[in-house]
């Protein structure tokens, strides 16, 4: 039975799993809260996962197999500086809210997580390994190899701060009344890094410009400055 | 199309190799999008619609691409059932006051400034 799954196979599963869940989706447009909890970032991994455990695959295996989508991931961020440029003369008129937004962001993120976590009691690991949370993936794991976190965890926790960014955001824009694409994308590319930014391009254009801006400075300035917190904190 | 993937394809060699051979913490994607992005603001001339149409398609699957990253998510290891529990409550408790105290700044500021405000709805 395991002798005809194929590489093939395992990245046609991510296909398929993904059109489910991408037709879920689109069926529950009508309901806001619905249709958030129903992204498909949420229900494919979720059906994958399934699969995955029902047929015995381990994951490096299916990693493996689906290293295509990893590496256009990478082309992909590329792609971004096209709607960057097209948005540019929004993003230039408004240079001063943006970078006041992003310095106090990037630190939120960094600084709440620290805390949530030491009041809950958690160990100097884990408090290393939460930290990076907000920054996009490639950024976070050379990030927590620097300052002594653990790579594993880490990827696992960016990856899950996006996927509840990118579903509680809006929700939470909704709540707050806030309208603006402006400041939807931004704060989902700050807090919820590619994730977020794959979100933020459902809403328009606009927003997932303002996303991108977001996630490249979060990774660059937290990249800068997080060595120094966490070395301001264990010390 | 061809050309333009072959554009991004072009770049994010480029940006691998100056990442792996510099030393800068930064991966070799985002490189390759500074790098564009330049280039992009540097012309003089129009974006090249085949440029355009490739950056669209890849964009527009963006959520698809990082679905076997979030597999991952449910398959990690490296720490006990417990741990992993409180981890999740401080990420999730973190990003939801982040994200409500980050956009309540932004939108405070953008208040400031009511003659960019009138802008958004372009």
């Amino acid at each position: 039975m395991l002798t005809i799954i194929t590489p093939a196979l395992l990245l046609l599963l991510t296909f398929v799993a993904f059109s489910i869940a991408f037709w879920l989706y689109n069926t529950n447009k009508a309901r806001p809260v619905l249709c958030s909890l129903l992204h498909p970032l949420v229900t494919a991994p979720l059906l994958v996962s399934a699969v995955l455990l029902l047929i015995h695959i381990d994951y490096s295996e299916y990693r493996h197999a689906n290293q295509p989508l990893f590496f256009l991931l990478g082309t992909a961020t590329v792609a971004l500086a096209i709607p960057l440029h097209q948005q540019f003369h929004h993003i230039r008129s408004l240079a001063k809210p943006l970078l006041l937004t992003l310095l106090f962001g990037a630190s939120f993120a960094v600084i709440s997580a620290i805390a949530i976590a030491w009041l809950l009691g958690a160990n100097g690991e884990t408090l290393i390994s939460v930290a990076p949370k907000s920054v996009t993936t490639p950024i976070a794991l050379g990030i927590a190899e620097k300052i002594g976190g653990q790579p594993g965890l880490t990827a696992g926790i960016v990856v899950f701060t996006g996927v509840i960014g990118a579903i509680f955001g809006p929700i939470l824009f909704r709540w707050l009344g806030i309208t603006d694409d402006r400041i939807k994308g931004f704060v989902l590319g700050i807090c919820a890094h590619g994730v977020g930014t794959a979100r933020a391009f459902e809403i328009s254009g606009k927003c997932g410009a303002f996303a991108s801006l977001g996630l490249g400075l979060t990774g660059a300035i937290t990249a800068i400055i997080l060595p120094w917190i966490v070395i301001y904190i264990l010390k | 199309m061809l050309k333009g993937l072959l554009v991004l394809l072009l770049l994010q060699g480029v940006g691998e190799v100056i990442s792996h051979y510099s030393g800068i913490p930064i991966p070799g994607p985002v490189i390759g999008m500074i790098l564009l992005f330049t280039a992009l603001q540097l012309s003089t001339h129009t974006l090249p619609t085949e440029l355009g149409e490739a950056a669209h398609l890849m964009i527009r699957w963006l959520s698809l691409l990082f679905v076997p990253a979030c597999v991952g998510f449910f398959f990690l290891t490296t720490t006990s059932t417990s741990q992993w529990l409180a981890i999740a409550g401080v990420v999730v408790l973190a990003t939801l006051v982040t994200i409500v105290v980050t956009a309540t700044l932004m939108n405070r500021l953008l208040a400031k400034q009511p003659e960019l405000k009138t802008e958004k709805s372009s």
